[in-house]
């Protein structure tokens, strides 16, 4: 395992200017009717990446998918697989494998039939299947329900079966269409780290169309957020999540704090914001941001530090009280209402067991925060 | 005394009222299961019984015309005798007499020839349903079951105008000079196909819609996905999990068809031999009451075997749908 993860660790074609892409999708739009599922949506995902497409049910992505698939047409725009424009084949005639979210196991056939379905239309030996099937049940860890039926499995073996079978083929790009959406949580975190090492041993490109944020972040190389049929931001999960492109972004991923105000002094490094309210904030520079000019700092809530006494060398703190506390065993999260009456989320690691200096409701309490932990973003 | 008296009578609610209750549901438990035994023991059971009672009997110039079996006008004496008269005589006249067993043979060809086509013209109509936006499916139902609204032998009839050699279809082909002279199709056996068919529609429509309508489309993706065109998808997919609702219409059309009457006598005419129009005979021309009920006998049996095969096909299909 240790050479995969050093292959993930150096893996980013997306920076190399040079990288040939392998998936092109170039301003895509599909309509149907007078809908707008995807919107003039061009993306690229280059050989063996892991890439999520993250959004909300009905933002587009999983008709994305179906176009890539060839279920679905794009109205107009390319799709692009290896150089190849795949508008025109069918869906039995391109080298995409698709793993369905409800699995579409066939209920008539045993499992190993499941399997070798699309080796058998392949035209392969029979001999060469069978070694497939086995091959491929190994994989999956099922090797002694090789002769079920659908039915006789639970969720998770379902969703196994489903995935050897849509990787059996050998396809250039599998689709992965909310892969661990019956799962219950336990289980769906496991198979997060399964289908990485999966995807790490055979080499293939994945695509995964996920709402579930946490999944994305887990599993992908890079993540495309999506709203309502176009991509808001195409980034590694820790770029999406440290560095947003839009409120949106920021807001649809992970827990976030908004400060709107306007830039009221540039210094040399720094800006100064003054609030709606007057409280002031200094924070890193952000490219444009012009003194007078509207502007929001977004940051995150582990990024605040909460004490019942003014912190004494922080360079922005603010007073509040405390309005709700919830500890989550990991971490306490604390709303904290500013005197402004802005309220502020701020999570705190329960490193040590016992904490000296427990803050509870309506104690008096201040937040800081670094210039540099949170970003500047457009209105 | 009167202390052991009081303390019954405290105890007798919390004790009682459970008891009651549940005699009371197990009362109406065993009602609600009852009603349907005693439908079948009073109007198929029992006729079965007469109508077999029958069959043993022999023909006498009589009201009703048969000679009187399980009789208690003699005492029990004659109640016994009367059994001695019973016998196996006229199923053994059915085997010596070529026509019956002829009439069986052709009832269930032409049955099985008739459920064939019938499935050939419903199953794509049932797909073309299953197949169609949800909003106008329940449209389409009501069209499939639209005939009923008609009686069953004017619609028989109105073949007749249709076919007939100076009918509509025959002026129509004629018309169009697609044809010389008229052809001949009613009183022959393509009358009978046509007339069953056209009959029988709906029962192969209606269970093959519900099984194909309950299909999962993505199972038909998943196949194509994996390489499968669509005609293949269809036969390996679509039509093996339709099985239960084409073995559910194929029987629901063949039974009837096997003991149809009314279609063979308006539409195939005089000559052709099948058990219905047989049983019409001797019932109503020969008033040989104890062989047609002979020959009714040996349907029945002949058409509880597809039965009991139809029942296990769907306790499997039921397994397998879990």
């Amino acid at each position: 395992m240790k050479s995969l993860g050093s292959i993930r660790r150096d893996f980013a074609p997306w920076n190399d200017p040079s990288a040939k892409p392998y998936i092109q999708f170039d301003s895509v739009t599909k309509k149907f009717g007078d809908f707008t599922a995807v919107n003039n949506l061009s993306l690229t995902i280059f050989e063996r990446e892991f890439f999520a497409l993250l959004g909300a049910s009905g933002c587009g992505k999983s008709t994305l998918l179906r176009m890539l698939a060839g279920f679905e047409e794009p109205t107009s725009g390319r799709i692009l697989l290896d150089g190849q424009d795949l508008r025109g084949i069918p869906p039995y005639r391109r080298p995409v494998n698709m793993m369905f979210q409800s699995y579409a196991l066939f209920p008539h056939m045993t499992v190993e039939n499941n399997i070798a379905f699309g080796l058998k239309q392949e035209g392969m030996p029979k001999s060469d299947i069978e070694k497939r099937v086995a091959e491929m049940l190994k994989l999956v860890k099922l090797e002694q329900f090789a002769k079920r039926k659908p039915h006789q499995l639970s969720g998770g073996q379902r969703q196994r079966v489903a995935l050897a079978r849509s990787v059996a083929k050998r396809p250039k790009v599998l689709l992965l269409d909310e892969p661990l959406g019956a799962l219950d949580k336990k289980l769906r975190e496991e198979t997060q780290f399964e289908l990485m090492d999966l995807q790490q041993e055979l080499g293939l490109t994945f695509v995964v169309v996920t709402h579930d944020q946490e999944e994305a972040m887990t599993m992908a190389d890079r993540i495309a957020i999506m709203d309502k049929g176009e991509v808001m931001q195409v980034a590694t999960p820790a770029e999406v999540y440290e560095a947003p492109a839009s409120r949106f972004v920021a807001h649809f991923v992970g827990n976030v704090n908004m400060f709107e105000g306007k830039v009221a002094e540039r210094a040399a490094n720094t800006t100064r914001i003054t609030g709606a309210t007057g409280a002031q904030i200094v924070v890193e520079n952000s490219t444009e941001s012009k003194a007078g000019s509207d502007i929001v700092f977004a940051i995150r809530p582990e990024k605040i530090k909460v004490s019942s006494k003014k912190p004494t060398d922080a360079v922005n703190a603010l007073e509040g009280e405390v309005y709700d506390v919830a500890y989550l065993g990991d971490m306490t999260v604390y709303h904290i209402r500013l005197d402004d009456g802005q309220i502020i989320r701020a999570s705190a690691l329960n490193a040590a067991r016992v904490t000296e200096d427990p803050l509870t409701w309506n104690d008096r309490a201040w937040v800081s925060f670094r210039p540099d932990a949170g970003v500047v973003l457009a209105r | 005394m009167s202390n052991i008296a009081v303390t019954d009578a405290a105890a007798l609610p919390t004790v009682a009222k459970p008891f009651l209750t549940r005699l009371g549901t197990g009362f109406f438990n065993r009602l609600v299961i009852i009603v349907p035994y005693l439908w079948l023991l009073f109007f198929f059971l029992i006729p079965f019984v007469i109508v077999f009672k029958i069959s043993l009997s022999q023909t006498a110039i009589a009201m009703p015309p048969y000679t009187p079996v399980l009789d208690f006008r003699d005492g029990v004496s004659g109640f016994f005798s009367g059994f001695r008269d019973l016998n196996f005589d006229n199923y053994v006249w059915l085997t010596q007499d070529a026509l019956y067993f002829k009439a069986y043979i052709t009832s269930v060809v032409i049955a099985a020839i008739s459920t064939v086509l019938t499935l050939i013209v419903g199953y794509p109509i049932a797909y073309g349903m299953a197949r169609a936006p949800a909003t106008i499916r329940p449209t389409l139902l009501m069209l499939v079951i639209l005939p009923f609204w008609t009686s069953f032998l004017i619609r028989v009839y109105a073949w007749i105008g249709i076919l007939k050699p100076e009918g509509l279809l025959n002026q129509l082909l004629l018309s169009l000079h697609l044809i010389n002279q008229p052809l001949v199709i009613l009183n022959t056996y393509t009358a009978i196909f046509i007339g069953i068919v056209y009959s029988y529609l709906p029962f192969m429509v209606l269970p093959l819609y519900s099984s194909l309508e309950k299909m999962d489309y993505s199972l038909i993706e998943a196949a194509k996905d994996l390489g499968c065109p669509p005609t293949s998808a269809f036969w390996k997919i679509t039509f093996p999990l339709s099985l239960p609702g084409v073995i559910a219409g194929c029987l629901l059309v063949f039974i009837p068809a096997v003991g149809e009457f009314v279609i063979p006598d308006l539409l195939g005419g005089s000559q052709t031999l099948m058990i219905g129009k047989t049983l019409w005979n001797e019932f109503f021309a020969n008033r040989d009451w104890p062989v047609s009920s002979a020959v009714a006998v040996i349907l029945l049996l002949l058409l509880t075997v597809p039965i009991m095969l139809f029942q296990q096909a769907q306790a499997k299909a039921q397994e397998q749908g879990k």
